[in-house]
């Protein structure tokens, strides 16, 4: 028996964990060929490391000692396999052949988390197992982390998993970074996760507050990954969105657990950190004059970032770029929050009028927040009759409680 | 985490089997699960007698009851149970997938409940008494 590793090596093995994981799972997938068995590779590597790490030394390249150990553990435990199983004996020739194991003991190893990403958010998945299954591959959140982040059970998520991964096994989904004209929409795809995962995080209003919170410094996380290995302006852009939205997460909820509105936020409670690094990025983002959606509603909330109080927000800066993100991606939300925007710049009645332009079109008319928009810019009209209806219908529509008791608020200021 | 996966065996996949068939497939299993234990994923496991042996002890009009024999008869019979250690629920989905003995009935994987904290609270009530 040898002894126990002792507490300084396990302490170094999981910060090898941590900061190498991801890339030691991705490097893992592309030589073994298939999810599960590079997994499980990687955890026996790990244990391995734990075992022969304090009497052999710190290996100088950790994560190639890894990807070695791990490799050759899969490798052997199919051979084992194989004899049991008939077919087991192709893969185990296959990989027999592949490549000598002293090749993966290279300082050169290249980076494989975008084919790792690529393939979690590939299309043929279902889309409500995309956000899952990057979670787990590239994040190394556990099944039931997931699920508590989701707020529903690991059974249903285990099951996504287990699907999207059959899927990709069953499909031969190649495991590789798309090229040429197929990869904007691709990087589509892989953006829509990242920030679906933040969203999640950002707009918690129900559930374990904690883990959700951590859903969006994930989504960060992934953010920057994707930044670091492929950085395409819409990359930056998003980037720059979430750490603007992250940067007001302070202020944005009341000690009582309601939604601070924008106008009404401390802004000395802003994380200044996030919101110079985010403006940087916006700006690198349109200097290419290739940016999309992301990049623009990035830009907005970078005007407000800049504002040092809510009176010296650039309006004029902001109906601009509400213009340029409508030209490119119409959307009635996208439109409902222009009208906000022109309501500041030109006053309450031309904001009005493009409210109830919506309306007329049928647009929003469920929408609770178009409403109480609606009633905001009579009250400011000075026709209190008119707000009054309005707050009403917003309440009437509005499902959350927080959202009931600022309209019921605001009626009550009414009079 | 720890899971326990009880087993279950269909006893009309046996009915038809030869010995070496039965060889092989008590072998693949054994083999299955050394793999499992080199690996640090076999925390300890019983193979169960069949369900003709057992006596169920239940409760009722302010007594224990015994009676002969398992509680229901089903078609498909637990035949044993493995405490698994896996890093997450896919992970022993993917372990107990591998195993051969899936392919003579179902598995039923469940994590273990932590009852730490209840019985750390308990000893506190009993320690009060």
């Amino acid at each position: 028996m040898s002894e126990p590793p002792t507490v300084d090596i396990r302490t170094h093995v999981d910060a090898v964990y941590r900061a190498e994981a991801g890339r030691i799972l991705a490097t893992l997938i592309r030589l073994l060929g298939d999810f599960d068995v590079a997994e499980d590779a990687m955890q026996d590597a790990f244990n391995a490391a734990l075992r022969r790490w304090p009497v052999e030394g710190f290996p100088v390249n950790p994560r190639a000692w890894l990807i070695s150990a791990g490799r050759f553990k899969a490798i052997d435990a199919m051979r084992r396999r194989a004899r049991f199983a008939a077919s087991q004996h192709d893969i185990a020739d296959t990989l027999h052949d592949v490549e000598p194991a002293a090749a993966v003991i290279d300082d050169e190893l290249p980076d494989d988390r975008l084919k790792l990403i690529f393939t979690c958010c590939h299309p043929a998945l279902a889309s409500d197992a995309r956000a899952a299954l990057t979670l787990r591959e590239m994040c190394g959140l556990t099944t039931e982390e997931i699920a508590r982040a989701f707020l529903t059970s690991a059974p249903t998520i285990a099951q996504r998993i287990v699907r999207a991964k059959a899927k990709i096994r069953d499909e031969r989904i190649p495991y590789q970074v798309p090229s040429g004209g197929e990869l904007p929409e691709r990087i589509g795809a892989v953006l829509a996760v990242i920030y679906l995962l933040f969203n999640e995080g950002y707009s918690a209003s129900s559930g374990p507050l904690l883990t959700r919170v951590e859903l969006s410094a994930e989504a960060i996380r992934l953010g920057r990954v994707m930044l670091e290995l492929l950085p395409e302006p819409e990359v930056t852009g998003l980037l720059a969105l979430m750490l603007l939205h992250e940067s007001r997460r302070a202020a944005r909820v009341s000690a009582e657990g309601d939604l601070v509105l924008l106008e009404q936020q401390d802004r000395s409670a802003w994380n200044h950190a996030f919101i110079r690094e985010g403006i940087v990025l916006v700006e690198r983002a349109l200097a290419t004059r290739r940016f999309g959606p992301y990049t623009l509603q990035a830009a907005i909330a970078a005007v407000h970032a800049e504002a040092p109080t809510p009176e010296a927000t650039d309006w004029r800066q902001i109906c601009a770029l509400y213009a340029a993100l409508l030209a490119m991606q119409p959307s009635p939300v996208v439109e409902l929050n222009q009208a906000a925007a022109v309501a500041m710049h030109e006053g309450p009645a031309a904001g009005l009028a493009l409210i109830d332009a919506l309306f007329a079109r049928g647009e929003l008319r469920d929408y609770h927040l178009a409403h109480a928009a609606r009633a905001d810019l009579h009250r400011r009209l000075g026709r209190r009759e008119e707000a009054r209806t309005a707050y009403k219908q917003a309440h009437a529509l509005a499902k959350s409680e927080p959202e009931q008791r600022y309209l019921e608020k605001r009626l009550r200021e009414l009079g | 985490m720890k899971y326990i996966c009880l087993g279950y065996i269909d006893p009309n996949k046996f009915a038809s089997a030869t010995e070496p068939e039965m060889n092989a497939m008590m072998d693949s299993c054994c083999a299955y699960d050394d793999q499992l234990r080199a690996n640090g994923h076999f925390k300890g496991g019983e193979a169960l007698q069949p369900p003709n042996t057992a006596m169920t002890l239940r409760y009722a009009n302010g007594k224990v009851v015994v009676t002969d024999g398992p509680f229901a008869e089903t078609k498909e019979q637990l035949g044993g149970i493995m405490i698994l250690e896996a890093r997450d629920l896919n992970h022993a989905v993917d372990l107990i997938s591998k195993h051969p003995g899936a392919k003579f009935g179902p598995w039923e994987i469940r994590p273990a409940a932590d009852l730490s904290e209840i019985v750390r609270q308990s000893e506190a009530r009993r320690r009060a008494r």
